[in-house]
């Protein structure tokens, strides 16, 4: 580890030395460039904040209405000395990561099925086209009722909203594999599944990681909107909760953890595609 | 010698709800082992299918295709297939996408595995097995593409316009170069292109094919006189300019 480390690091210096004055004076734009934007910003998140707490406290605004950064931290403080804060951020991140895992992993079995039999693939179109327009949310109550108000009815609810875009995103990706890379691979005699592993899965692998993103999203959208229906943990269920009795901060305060929470995801699943699709067309 | 392809009356017709269309009839063609012929012919002629055909990719609608006498069925080990473009896959190594065909019919072993890495010493790419496509040159790229071919150990290679994505310097060089590696490794080609010159620079014989519906137009011997026959010396022998000139007559080029 370390030596590679050093290694990178002392390439870099060589590289520096090589360079000209011009080019360093180029590198040098570009990183100050950078750093005015990042900076802006925080800027504008810290500014608006402060705006926020100070319109509040001026009585420009109704705190009673709109919360105030201060009463926000408040709320949450209280909430974790009641131990109850980890415990819904947790039922709702968990619930998510199930939710999209499962209508990912579903959705690439569907469109692999589909892909290996044009037949079914045709037959069902219609139904996953109107399936992909209706708004999934429509079905939270019957969710419910059939298998009860609880985490599982959630997890169904969030898999059911990405599972059909998955489906259509995946299928689609295997259809437009380069036709002449299945044709390299049938002139070796390959059969079906192994133009499916040794062609058609790798070269959409990109794809699907990119499906992975987008039902990060979806999976946020169909828990929230299951744990309103609920009504019994997550963060859905505080925001619904706070509403209903008027608290504003509980609301404010559990839509800023959220909005956290739903990036940090995000940049998760960011970080493992770096991890998993190789750049090679670097270098 | 024998024969190594025989194709004996060849019709393919295509049926797409546009209708019909009758994309080869009537060929005939023998090709002796360890001989290059080129085939050249307006586009959309049936080039691609004829070699689709002889690969056993395609079933033709009337005749035969034999390979050393027997009748094609399926795809065989007997016949490579260079298209195009190289086709390497960006997300596996040099040498993973050179023992594609040995893994896709279950030959990879110990033995073919050596032979690969010996292919890859000899044509100067065994220190960048490890690299990925896009970081070998055009020329590399075709060269990596041909050892592929050449793992499955075939006796026959089809080249379909296999040299046409590279820029014209390139393709000289690599025409050169892969001319040597099939001459080196005895293997019988058949190769299509839109390129007279290089149809003639490369082939013994040069096929001719009329436009859709393709059939053969002539068949030319190519005698030239040079000292060693290569690609690059083939297209300063005098006669050169002779087949050239016949070749673009038949085919009648209008613009
Ligand atoms: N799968 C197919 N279905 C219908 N028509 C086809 C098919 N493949 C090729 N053709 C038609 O057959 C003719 C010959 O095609 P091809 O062999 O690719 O020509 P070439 O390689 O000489 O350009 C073309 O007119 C093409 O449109
Ligand atoms: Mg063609």
């Amino acid at each position: 580890m370390f030596k590679i480390n050093r290694k990178k690091v002392n390439d870099k210096q060589t590289a520096l030395q090589e360079i000209s004055p011009e080019h360093r004076e180029f590198l040098r734009k570009v990183k100050l460039r950078k750093t005015i934007i990042l900076s802006t910003q925080l800027l504008i998140l810290i500014l608006f904040f402060v705006v926020w707490e100070v319109a509040g406290d001026l009585k420009l605004i109704d705190a009673f209405i709109t919360s105030q950064p201060s009463r926000m931290v408040k709320t949450l403080i209280n909430l974790y000395n009641e131990g109850s804060l980890f415990y819904h951020i947790g039922i709702t991140c968990l619930e998510t990561v199930i939710g999209f895992t499962i209508g990912t992993v579903f959705g690439i079995v569907i469109a692999i099925i589909l892909w290996w039999s044009s037949f079914l693939a045709k037959v069902i179109e219609p139904y996953l086209v109107v399936l992909n327009s209706l708004p999934k949310i429509a079905l939270g109550p019957v969710f419910i009722v059939w298998i009860g108000a609880g985490p599982a009815s959630i997890i169904v609810m969030a898999l059911t909203v990405s599972l059909v875009v998955t489906i259509l995103e995946v299928l689609n990706g295997f259809l437009s594999v380069d036709q002449e890379k299945i044709k390299l691979v049938k002139t070796f005699g390959a059969n079906r599944l192994q133009i499916l592993t040794k062609v058609v899965l790798p070269a959409s692998f990109p794809t699907m990681i990119s499906s992975l993103k987008i039902n990060v999203g979806l999976s946020w959208v169909g828990v929230i909107v299951g744990e309103f229906l609920v009504s019994k943990g997550g963060l859905g269920y505080l925001i619904v909760y706070g509403g209903q009795v008027f608290q504003l901060d509980l609301v404010m305060a559990s839509v800023l953890v959220l909005a956290i929470a739903a990036a940090l995801m995000y940049q998760g699943v960011v970080y493992l595609e770096k991890l998993l699709v190789r750049d090679n067309s670097q270098k | 010698m024998g024969n190594i392809v025989e194709l004996k009356n060849i019709g393919m017709i295509y049926h797409s709800l546009n209708g019909e269309i009758i994309a080869l009839e009537n060929i005939n063609l023998s090709v002796e082992e360890g001989e290059f012929v080129s085939i050249v012919g307006p586009s959309g002629c049936g080039k691609s299918t004829l070699l689709s055909l002889i690969s056993g990719l395609l079933k033709p609608t009337f005749g035969e295709v034999l390979i050393n006498g027997k009748e094609v069925n399926g795809t065989s080990n007997e016949v490579g297939y260079m298209l195009q473009k190289d086709h390497l896959f960006d997300w596996r190594t040099i040498y993973e996408n050179v023992i594609l065909g040995l893994e896709i019919t279950g030959t990879l072993n110990a033995g073919t595995k050596e032979k690969v890495l010996k292919l890859l010493d000899t044509y100067g790419l065994y220190e960048f097995k490890d690299k990925y496509p896009s970081q070998l040159s055009g020329g590399m790229r075709q060269r990596a593409a041909l050892i592929r071919t050449l793992a499955t150990d075939p006796k026959i290679l089809l080249l379909d316009e296999a040299f046409s994505a590279l820029d014209y310097q390139t393709r000289l060089a690599v025409n050169e170069d892969i001319y040597s590696i099939i001459k080196k490794e005895n293997k019988t080609a058949i190769l299509v292109t839109h390129d007279i010159a290089e149809s003639i620079s490369m082939a013994d014989r040069v096929v001719v094919l009329t436009k859709r519906p393709g059939t053969i137009k002539n068949i030319h011997e190519i005698k030239l006189t040079c000292k060693k026959r290569t690609p690059l010396c083939s297209r300063e022998a005098p006669e050169f300019r002779h087949y050239f000139n016949q070749i673009w007559k038949e085919l009648d080029v209008h613009v």
